[in-house]
């Protein structure tokens, strides 16, 4: 049937045709413009209120106090090491947490979509709200449970009359992982719950009734179909976590520097704005690649 | 293995979709649950895999109590009406999914495997991936995956609702071969279709609005069902509604000779009378009637016939030369094709 088919088919799909008949070429040119005027303002509000700046902080970037255009601003943050130091801290920071919301979304997505009990529904409907919810709130309220006078050290203090609490690992990197972890797991748990839902409850069953217990049920059916939907949730928390800069402000963890920690202490406090662009525009570089990969990876699951 | 249903009562919500059912599947018999969607026949296929919880009720396996058992401690196979295989997992994977579950020596998996695929006619597809095969390969793969485990139980929910007609032949046939080949397995099917009952079954138990209506051989439930709701869901059936004389039954005007069984004189009753049993022209139990409608159907005529008010069909060999519609004719049946039953059992949803 292929072969009877190919040599028909064939010729209208190549080029020569429409050559031949300059008529209907001209034609779909000039219905070719209309759509054209249509992508102008999108484009032209694009240009002016994301890409112009975007090419200033470039252009910021290359151009030293002492004038002139030059690599000198590259240079010398890369050579700090307070840059390096950040970039690790980013770095770090940015996958340790999303290995967290991995873990913690998959065992959560897992109770809310196949554990019956009462409230699941609602449970899963609150994880939504959550996604709207501002990142430095979650920050603010574990420092009303942790903080130095926080909820737990109070309590504490007020039972033993220590001076001060025992719990002070908010200022750490570990405060920062614990924040980040609490607000991007919801990030995992919504496209995990959707993938959840597409799961036939049948293949369940089967694999129930041909002797599975739940562990291997898990790992041999609900996991590969999870895999897309994990690298989806991963991928986006990844770059988010790498941007973050509300919870790590919020913390008030001094010794916590990211990137984009670096670029407000050199652009707001140190008034470095070379310094602030090359960095601003190290973090760009690293989220873009990653976005990259998270639509590489979202349009392979069909997010 | 036995499967015993022993007052097993199912609610979801306080809606009840299978009440008390008693039911004994016998060791190596082939039960079929027969009935119209909702009439509780799946329900009480889940009871035994262990998928819904009775509300009230024992489900025992060869004589063991597993009510409280989970699916996985059950030790029987399920093939559905969707195959849900693994998706991921080639053919062989899928198949030895359950051999690896329950620990069985890596060295005879391979085996197991090859033997399932062999007695299914799949051998040749070990490699490939569910989504590289029809819809009757899967279900295939799916009869090997339950077998490959050797249930004493098999549990087959709707298996061939999703296959086309002539590929649901074909595998009927496979299905009774298998059972032949593997005469210990008891075989719990569940289905809507009366030809797939009827052709595969030991036994048919007849399921509506959740409850067990009659259960017996095809060949019992064809030729004397005892309520309305069986004559007309195992076979076709005419039921027509009579007052029980003293010899027999009396329709409109007509007197006519069938065995009471006993049912007081006066009585009302319903008879039935399959359509292939009713001959045109002159015989004993003569109907006449007005010919309503004639469908040709190759090697047979059906003739809708209004007798007394109430319509009678009658398939008949083709005729040479079929009466007209809108023409008097004269129906008889013999007294022994015909079966009283009870009036006003279920047979009015029918």
């Amino acid at each position: 049937m292929t072969t009877d088919l190919t040599p028909r088919t064939a010729p209208t799909t190549t080029p020569d045709v429409h050559a031949a008949r300059p008529g209907a070429r001209r034609g779909r040119r000039l219905r070719g413009a209309a759509p054209l005027l249509w992508a102008a303002p999108p484009v032209a509000l694009l240009a002016v209120f994301f890409l112009y700046p975007l090419a200033l902080v470039v252009r910021q970037s290359v151009q030293p106090d002492t004038g002139g255009v030059s690599l000198k601003p590259y240079a010398d943050v890369f050579a700090s090491p307070a840059f390096r130091e950040a970039l690790w801290t980013t770095v770090w920071l940015a996958l340790a947490s999303t290995a967290g919301c991995l873990v913690l979304g998959f065992l959560l997505a897992l109770v809310i979509a196949f554990v019956p009990f009462p409230g699941a529904r609602a449970v899963a409907r609150f994880i939504d709200v959550f996604l709207s919810f501002p990142s430095f709130l979650i920050t603010l309220a574990l420092l009303f449970v942790y903080g130095r006078t926080g909820l737990a050290n109070g309590l504490w203090t007020g039972a033993t009359g220590a001076p001060d609490g025992p719990f002070a690992f908010l200022t750490t990197p570990w405060g920062v992982l614990l924040a980040e972890v609490t607000y991007f797991t919801p990030f995992v748990m919504r496209p995990l719950l959707a993938a959840f839902a597409q799961l036939d409850t049948a293949q369940l069953e089967a694999a129930g009734s041909l002797g599975a217990r739940a562990p291997r049920i898990v790992r041999q059916v609900i996991w590969p179909e999870a895999l897309p939907a994990l690298a989806a949730g991963g991928s986006l928390v990844l770059v988010l976590c790498l941007n973050e800069f509300g919870i790590v402000l919020f913390t008030g963890a001094k010794g916590v520097t990211t990137l984009p920690m670096l670029v407000y202490g050199k652009a707001i406090l140190e008034s470095d704005y070379p310094g602030a662009c090359v960095v601003a525009v190290v973090n760009v570089l690293i989220s873009v690649g990653l976005y990259g990969l998270y639509r590489v990876v979202s349009r392979r699951a069909g997010a | 293995m036995s499967i015993r249903f022993d007052s097993v009562t199912v609610a979801y919500d306080g809606n009840v979709v299978l009440d008390s059912l008693d039911l004994t599947v016998a060791p190596g018999e082939v039960m079929a649950l027969l009935g119209p969607s909702g009439s509780g026949k799946t329900t009480a296929l889940r009871a035994v895999a262990g998928f819904v919880r009775p509300a009230s009720g024992r489900v025992l396996l060869g004589g063991r109590d597993v009510t409280d058992l989970p699916p996985h401690r059950r030790g029987i196979g399920m093939v559905v009406q969707q195959y849900a295989l693994f998706p991921h997992l080639r053919v062989e994977d899928n198949v030895a999914f359950g051999l690896k579950a329950r620990r069985t020596p890596r060295a005879e998996i391979r085996g197991r495997v090859a033997e399932a695929l062999e007695m299914t006619g799949m051998a040749a597809y070990a490699r490939r991936y569910p989504r590289e095969l029809s819809g009757g390969q899967q279900q295939r793969v799916a009869i090997a995956r339950a077998l490959a485990v050797r249930p004493a139980v098999l549990l087959l929910d709707e298996p061939l609702s999703a296959l086309d007609a002539r590929l649901r032949s074909g595998m009927l046939a496979e299905l009774a071969r298998l059972h032949r080949e593997l005469p210990d397995v008891s075989i719990l099917y569940v289905t809507h279709d009366q030809m797939e009952a009827l052709t595969l079954a030991d036994r048919i138990a007849v399921m509506d609005k959740a409850r067990l209506r009659a259960c017996g051989t095809p060949r019992e439930l064809y030729r004397a069902p005892t309520d309305a709701f069986t004559a007309s869901f195992v076979g076709n059936a005419n039921l027509l509604p009579v007052t029980v004389t003293a010899s027999g039954a009396a329709l409109g005007g007509a007197e006519l000779t069938v065995d009471t069984a006993g049912a007081a004189a006066g009585a009302r009753a319903t008879l039935c009378v399959r359509p292939h049993l009713v001959g045109l022209g002159d015989g004993p139990n003569r109907l006449t009637g007005t010919v309503r409608e004639i469908q040709w159907r190759g090697s047979t005529h059906r003739l809708h016939v209004e007798v007394a008010g109430h319509p009678v069909m009658a398939d008949l060999p083709e005729l040479r030369d079929p009466p007209a519609h809108g023409a008097e004719v004269a129906l008889h049946f013999a007294p022994e094709d015909a079966v009283l039953l009870a009036a006003g059992v279920g047979g009015d949803d029918h």
